[in-house]
């Protein structure tokens, strides 16, 4: 049997070069990976991941991608430093988009300077009513927020399959399904037209996450949230309610969430689609935890996965690989993040057969706190196990 | 039958032990005496097997021995009974018993059979059939030696036995040892109690530092003089200053009849608690725990809110459906059992985790405008508290974790005091920590008292109790007796309100404050 022993005192150093040492193994693995499928590992991480670099229409693209990755992530960050585990953005992304969408598909003919600042502040307030539902559920009942953040992502998203297939259907739209066509004053207007597609919304992004990374490590809203995440019991004692920590870091992440899907649609599609994000709300799960859970490390997290996007697509044309590579990649990338983390955490012992006759019995100490941390994350709110076990 | 040359373990550049040698004859009460820290403990897993020691021979009967697991200390001869103890709540007491046997061929019957004559033998009354989570903790311990014992152990190591008992219950515990000792059984008995270790033990062995101070025959020495050999100093006791006249002063705590549903199978109901805490006037609440101590505080710092307003009043102000920074800011002040992970956050250096009590007493010194909080200042008011308490620590601003338990808990003591409380309210207040932090944490709540404040002290520790508390009052099963004025208090009084008898039907009732 295999244990994982919690080591006493884990490395600093290793923790900082954690995120690294999992891209390099991420890269081991792609050459072992493009050997098993018979193309040259090095033409194909060409392709992959410094081709995309080369060019500036491609550097543009890299901009549009990282856009959602790095405001959801740096929201992300906030909900999983407080120990939330907000699953769920993809649909509050969606939703956003939805909400956004309000002004130009209901109301084509409003078109002034405050359309956009407007649909914007729809797509917060569609991102975080949508996240408020598990956060409300986990605040008063302690259901589990994987659980239903995850499953609200499906229902978010049919809701915008059954829009524009039906009530929000583009009448001249030779019956495609899809909303018309946002006017230029619901349009985030691109940084620079001549070059290519990048949108002001990339410059929101970083905004964002710098202003995110200076609440969480400076203010005393961010210190409750990283107090009840690291010590939830002492974050009580220091009288920040979990509750309320809870609502703040799902009303916050929603809102990021939402704000990524109204830039989105407005900014690189330009109308409402069955589907509007290739799966940024998950992917901004592994920008959070490649960045270290900091909302300024999500900016750089942001650009790795944006070019992981990227490279998926130049594989596709140049090596004629499926796109699906990408998710292997991405795939990759947080499966070795984890396994590094756990391992500067944890260390590996093999346990021998199970020792017989009087083996201690000790209930107690089976769990260690990160894990109980993290398996009451799991599990909803568990009551605390009595103190005297 | 035991003898260790030259034993040393290191942690890192720490030496937590650092060649102790100690020799155990066969039918010898054995102490090993120690600040916390000192090593007792990392010096007990290594005859356990729960560590691998660096250097140095273990001889059992002579022959030198490596000891891996308990497993392999266990087949050698050795028992231990576990400070914590490692029993299931949820099942009942044979049932605990039988799984520590799994898989040995005995069948449940047989062992069942075993536990009675073993507990029979060495009068340790133990219920089989009674679930662990609701027994108390005396006679939990009773069903972990009863464990031990069954494995016929020659030597027993006892890990602060007597911090969970009443003095009753610790006389019992002393008549078995004598029993076990009068069968040739050694005893390896880990205590602070440098009473207990006088009367008891034959030979001690005292640690400070991860080094051997000195062996001693402890009934030839004083407890002043065994203190001052495991702290290396003389320890300056704390003197206690005539308590003002109480008759006229305000009320700053009022409990009404504060009653709490317990929150979960194995968490105690408070029962109808009635008590006042004076200006001027130390409080002390004793009682074995588990019942309901934890759950007093939780409910008068507000962790734990009530139904009812008045059930709890600060100062005056009805405070029972206040959360715990209202009650701070009518005056209040908190320090709970748990350091690390209650009191404190332990990845979260001292700065940190001053604000974490003061940030909204202190709003306008520790944060600024934007609610971005001020570092410069929690530094300086954490090196005054450092200054104050006399905290050691290897760091300006180490993590709460990288402090030892007495310097941790002088800072959160200190953190509170700095603000000048009008109530402090504390749960063991020195639990764990060495004799001089322990001085010096218990005259600080003295001058808490000597300045017009009210503290209220919930400990186990009833020597503490007699040393700071003006009266003292008793928790049983959730229930609270009415406050013994210290002058009458007598620790047999308070060892039998301790074990539950009713408060109502003794002569204690006459007893007024």
């Amino acid at each position: 049997m295999i244990a994982l022993d919690k080591r006493p005192n884990p490395s600093a150093l290793y923790a900082t070069l954690s995120p690294f040492i999992a891209l390099a193994l991420t890269l081991i693995a792609g050459v072992i990976l493009f050997l098993a499928i018979g193309k040259s590992p090095a033409a194909a991480l060409y392709a992959y991941f410094i081709e995309p670099l080369t060019e500036g229409w491609s550097l543009h693209e890299l901009a549009v991608k990282a856009t959602p990755l790095i405001l959801i992530g740096a929201g992300l960050c906030i909900a999983f430093l407080s120990g939330n585990w907000n699953i769920g953005a993809e649909g509050q992304l969606v939703m956003g988009a939805i909400a956004g969408a309000l002004v130009p598909v209901l109301m084509p003919e409003f078109r002034n300077i405050l359309t956009l600042p407007l649909m914007l502040c729809l797509g917060m307030l569609g991102g975080a009513l949508w996240a408020s539902v598990p956060g409300l559920l986990k605040a008063k009942f302690g259901t589990s927020e994987i659980l239903t953040s995850l499953m609200l992502v499906y229902v978010a998203q049919l809701f915008l399959d059954w829009l524009v297939r039906g009530p929000w259907r583009d009448p001249a739209g030779y019956n495609f399904p899809q909303t018309v066509r946002f006017s230029p004053e619901a349009t985030m207007p691109a940084i620079d037209y001549a070059s290519g597609r990048a949108h002001w919304g990339f410059g929101i992004a970083i905004i964002v996450a710098l202003a995110l990374w200076y609440m969480l490590a400076r203010t005393r809203r961010g210190f409750s949230l990283r107090v009840t995440g690291q010590s939830p019991r002492a974050a009580r004692f220091g009288g920040f309610s979990p509750g309320r920590t809870t609502m703040f870091a799902f009303l916050l992440s929603g809102a990021l969430a939402g704000l990524a899907g109204i830039i989105e649609v407005s900014g690189a599609i330009g109308q409402l689609r069955p589907t509007i994000s290739p799966g940024y709300g998950f992917t901004a799960i592994i920008v959070a935890f490649l960045g270290r859970l900091n909302p300024a490390g999500a900016i750089l997290a942001g650009l790795v996965l944006a070019l992981s996007y990227l490279g998926g697509e130049a594989a596709q044309i140049t090596l004629g690989v499926s796109d699906k590579i990408a998710r292997v990649f991405q795939g990759m990338i947080l499966f070795f993040v984890l396994g590094c983390d756990t391992l500067i955490n944890y260390r590996i012992r093999l346990k021998g057969a199970s020792v017989s006759g009087t083996a201690a019995v000790t209930p107690a100490a089976t769990v260690g706190p990160e894990q109980k941390r993290d398996i009451d994350a799991a599990a909803g709110a568990v009551p605390e196990a009595g103190r005297h076990a | 039958m035991l003898s260790v040359e030259g034993l040393t373990k290191r942690f890192g550049t720490l030496v937590a032990n650092d060649a102790v040698d100690l020799v155990i004859t066969p039918g010898e009460i054995h102490a090993l005496l120690g600040e916390n820290g000192a090593g007792k403990s990392t010096f007990v897993k290594m005859l356990f097997g729960s560590l691998r020691p660096d250097a140095g021979i273990i001889r059992w009967e002579g022959q030198p021995v490596s000891i891996h697991t308990p497993a392999e200390a266990r087949a050698l001869g050795i028992g231990m009974v576990f400070q914590h103890f490692s029993l299931f709540e949820a099942l009942t007491a044979g049932e605990n018993i039988a799984l520590a046997f799994e898989g040995g061929g005995t069948g449940h019957g047989a062992i069942g059979q075993k536990a009675r004559e073993v507990s029979e033998t060495y009068g340790l009354p133990i219920d089989p059939d009674a679930l662990v989570g609701e027994l108390s903790v005396g006679e939990r311990q009773r069903i972990e030696i009863v464990r031990c014992l069954m494995q016929d152990p020659k030597l027993i190591i006892l890990d602060e036995p007597t911090s969970v008992l009443t003095p009753q219950e610790a006389e019992k515990l002393f008549e078995t040892l004598e029993r076990l000792k009068g069968e040739g059984r050694s005893v390896l008995y880990i205590s602070h109690r440098l009473d207990e270790v006088r009367r008891l033990c034959d030979r001690a062995t005292v640690l400070r530092h991860g080094k051997v101070v000195t062996h001693c025959t402890p009934s030839e020495e004083t407890a002043s003089s065994l203190a001052a050999m495991m702290v290396g100093e003389e320890v300056e006791g704390f003197s206690r200053t005539a308590s003002s006249n109480h008759a006229s002063a305000r009320a700053v705590l009022r409990l009404n009849g504060l009653s709490l549903p317990a929150a979960s199978p194995f968490a105690v109901p408070l029962k109808n608690v009635d008590l006042t805490v004076p200006a001027g006037m130390v409080i002390g609440i004793a009682g074995v725990a588990g019942n309901g101590q934890g759950e007093l505080f939780e409910a008068v710092s507000g962790e734990v809110l009530q139904n009812d307003a008045g059930m709890v009043a600060i100062d005056g102000t009805d405070a029972g459906q206040m959360d715990i920074e209202g009650r701070r800011a009518l005056g209040a002040a908190f320090v709970p059992e748990e350091r690390l992970g209650h009191g404190a956050a332990p990845a979260m250096p001292l700065t940190d985790n001053l604000f974490l009590s003061r940030h909204g007493t202190d709003s306008g010194s520790f944060t600024g405008t934007l609610g971005n909080i001020l570092k410069g200042k929690l530094k300086t008011v954490a090196a005054h508290i450092s200054a104050t308490m006399d905290v050691r620590k290897g760091a300006p601003d180490p993590h709460a974790s990288a402090l030892s338990g007495g310097n941790l808990q002088k800072f959160l003591v200190g953190r509170e005091l700095d603000r000048e409380p009008l109530l402090i309210v504390v749960n063991q207040p020195t639990w764990g920590v060495d004799a001089g932090a322990a001085a010096r944490i218990r005259g600080a709540l003295a001058e808490v008292a000597r300045r017009g404040g009210a503290v209220l002290a919930i400990s186990q520790d009833l020597d503490e109790l007699f040393e700071i508390a003006d009266a003292i009052a008793v928790m049983h099963h959730g229930r609270m007796s009415k406050p013994i004025p210290i002058e009458d208090a007598t620790r047999e009084k308070i060892g039998l309100l301790m074990g539950g008898a009713d408060p109502d039907h003794t002569e204690l009732d006459e007893v007024q404050i």
